[in-house]
């Protein structure tokens, strides 16, 4: 649907695309050829090893858009994503031109606090061992404690909206603790639980159990009485009722849920990591501010926000495929 | 003496010509194979009586109702809106017991749903996550039936017109298509009592008369019995062999107005605008 509205959107630009479009990544080559200049041939206020390498990027940046510039037509679909964010590009390279500017360059920004991009290049290329385990712990860290609770979160609803009898009990429960923030329970969890890694597969799992629950259980309670009965007519069990029928519907439900689970997993997993476990993004951010490395903790930032941006754009792919049959879904 | 004799010979026979009749299908055409236990099936209501219940208070919408339908038969429940014709409906489906009276199902007492007795609502209501052909097959996977159930929704799907339309999602029919799938959703389960709640309400003019006469080309072709709900007095008269008056709340039988017309009929049929006016004047309408 997506590649649809946008090919319908780029249509008529097409016509005019010889005149226009080189020109746009013309620009933005040339943009990114002047921060590689700036960054080489301004005198720099401090010592930064990574100097050369910043700019040697960015020149090969600016290279290939020029180069790709006439050839993008040619490309097909990556070469339609190219021109679609041309203006993206140009402007991102005009950002670290500002951001090369006010620190490395004229140091406008206080040093320790304020790094340029080359540091934070620096870090990649010198700490990616650490940073990258520190992500895979992380991911970890947070798939057991997700899967958990969303297994346990949908299970729960279901339960609460079609036993009247779980409904009973479990309702009073959920609606006390519920709302309780997930890392108000660090303190209790990290003596509770036999490891800190427990304690925190099980506050994720909090986190993420409580908005499904909810979600699944409105869902499953709000779903249209007329498709019970045309099953039952049709001869289905309970467990069909179920499976067949509440779940299904209930389900672009259950994802906003998920969605919100996702989201509040996210803050907890930090929480957990910078007070406890001893290791993932949230203690290396802790770590990073330790030792005052806070070029460090920029990229730690980075990265996070790419996991947390990828996991929720993993999460609506399989509502995409799962929930193909509804009409007008927001697109991520 | 003679006479008596004959005459038990005559009652010990009869029911045996019937079935014989039941199994080759009433009517004209013959030539349909015998096939046991498909087929229309006798309904009887006696006496049934049901009330709501609204905030502790009895809302009575159904009045000791009688009502008895001959297997393969088209009867017509007419009624403003409101009356509890379409509670008489539910009742008969088994989807919920009715406080007091009698329904049965060739003699055997209605205890619940079941796939012979099968209900078409006024919304479509196909399930929105399924495939045109996934809610066809949803009775026979809810019974967990062996066999091609793609090749029987397949059918099901041609004989309500809609082939072609089997990958589509309900989001992408028209009404009248809907409303096709729902019936095919209901026929490849071949049920033997066909209950239909206003199943054309909904739809625009033109497409209701197209449904009038599909729907009783599905019933001439499968002869299962057919009680029908409506508040259209020609869509009663063009369809059904019988219209049941109910005009009140609760309701009860007031008029079994019997239709003896050849199909396909027309509206303007001096007999029918003649049947028309009669059942007006029954619910209190001026003609």
């Amino acid at each position: 649907m997506a590649s649809l509205s946008e090919g319908a959107g780029l249509a008529p630009r097409e016509g005019r695309a010889a005149g226009r479009l080189p020109l746009a990544a013309l620009g933005a080559g040339a943009a990114w050829i002047a921060l590689a200049a700036a960054t080489q041939l301004l005198p720099e206020a401090g010592d930064f090893p990574y100097t050369g390498a910043f700019a040697t990027t960015s020149l090969a940046a600016g290279l290939a858009l020029l180069a790709l510039a006439p050839l993008a037509h040619r490309l097909g679909h990556a070469g339609a994503w190219l021109r679609h964010r041309t203006p993206w590009l140009a402007v991102l390279a005009l950002a670290f031109l500002a951001w090369e500017l006010v620190t490395a360059k004229l140091e406008w920004l206080p040093m320790p606090f304020f790094p340029p991009p080359q540091a934070i290049l620096e870090v990649f290329a010198e700490d990616w061992r650490k940073l990258g385990g520190s992500t895979l712990n992380s991911l970890k860290l947070l798939a057991g404690g997700y899967l958990i609770g969303a297994a346990a979160g949908v299970a729960l609803g279901v339960a609460i909206g079609w036993s009247r009898t779980v409904g009973y009990w479990a309702h009073p429960v959920l609606r006390f603790v519920g709302p309780l923030p997930a890392t108000a329970w660090l303190p209790l969890a990290f003596f509770v639980f036999p490891s800190s890694w427990s304690a925190s597969t099980f506050l994720v799992a909090l986190a993420t159990g409580f908005p499904v629950t909810v979600l699944t259980w409105s869902g499953v309670a709000g779903v249209n009485k007329a498709y019970f009965d045309v099953a039952r007519t049709l001869g289905a069990s309970q467990r069909f009722l179920v499976l067949r029928v509440a779940v299904p519907a209930a389900l672009p439900h259950v994802f906003v849920g998920l969605f919100m689970g996702l989201g509040g997993s996210f803050a907890v997993l930090v929480v957990a990591e910078m007070l406890g476990v001893k290791s993932g993004l949230g203690w290396y951010l802790q770590w990073a501010q330790g030792w005052a490395a806070y070029a460090n903790l920029y990229a730690a930032l980075i990265v996070m926000a790419l996991m947390c941006s990828g996991l929720i754009t993993l999460l609506f792919r399989l509502r995409d495929r799962l929930l193909s049959w509804q009409k007008g879904l927001v697109q991520w | 003496m003679v006479a008596a004799a004959l005459e038990r010979t005559f009652d010990r026979l009869l029911p045996q010509w019937r079935a014989a009749a039941r199994r080759d299908g009433p009517g004209p055409t013959r030539e349909a194979p015998p096939r046991p236990a498909v087929g229309g099936a006798r309904l009887g209501v006696r006496a049934v009586s049901h009330a709501f219940d609204i905030r502790g208070t009895p809302l009575p919408v159904l009045d000791r109702v009688d009502l008895d339908v001959e297997p393969g038969g088209f009867v017509a429940l007419l009624g403003p809106s409101g009356c509890g014709k379409s509670t008489l409906l539910r009742l008969l489906a088994g989807l919920e017991p009715p406080d007091s009276g009698r329904i049965t199902l060739d003699g055997q007492p209605v205890e619940g749903p079941d796939p012979s007795r099968l209900l078409v609502f006024q919304d479509p209501t196909l399930y929105p996550w399924r495939t045109v052909r996934g809610n066809v097959t949803l009775g026979l996977e809810a019974r967990g039936v062996a066999g091609d159930r793609r090749e029987r929704a397949g059918a099901a799907l041609r004989l309500v017109g809609l082939e072609g339309f089997e990958d589509a999602y309900p989001h992408q029919l028209s009404g009248g298509m809907a409303q096709r799938a729902a019936l095919a959703r209901a026929l490849v389960n071949e049920p033997r009592l066909l209950l239909l709640d206003e199943p054309l309400g909904k739809l625009d003019a033109l497409t209701r008369l197209a449904m009038q006469a599909e729907l009783l080309r599905l019933w001439r072709e499968k002869r299962f019995t057919a009680v029908l709900v409506t508040h259209d007095v020609e869509e009663a008269l063009v369809l059904a062999e019988r219209v049941i008056v109910l005009p009140d709340r609760p309701a009860s039988v007031r008029a079994d107005i019997a239709v003896g017309r050849p199909y396909p009929r027309h509206r303007d049929d001096p007999e029918l605008v003649r049947l028309r006016r009669e059942i007006l004047a029954i619910l209190g309408q001026p003609t």
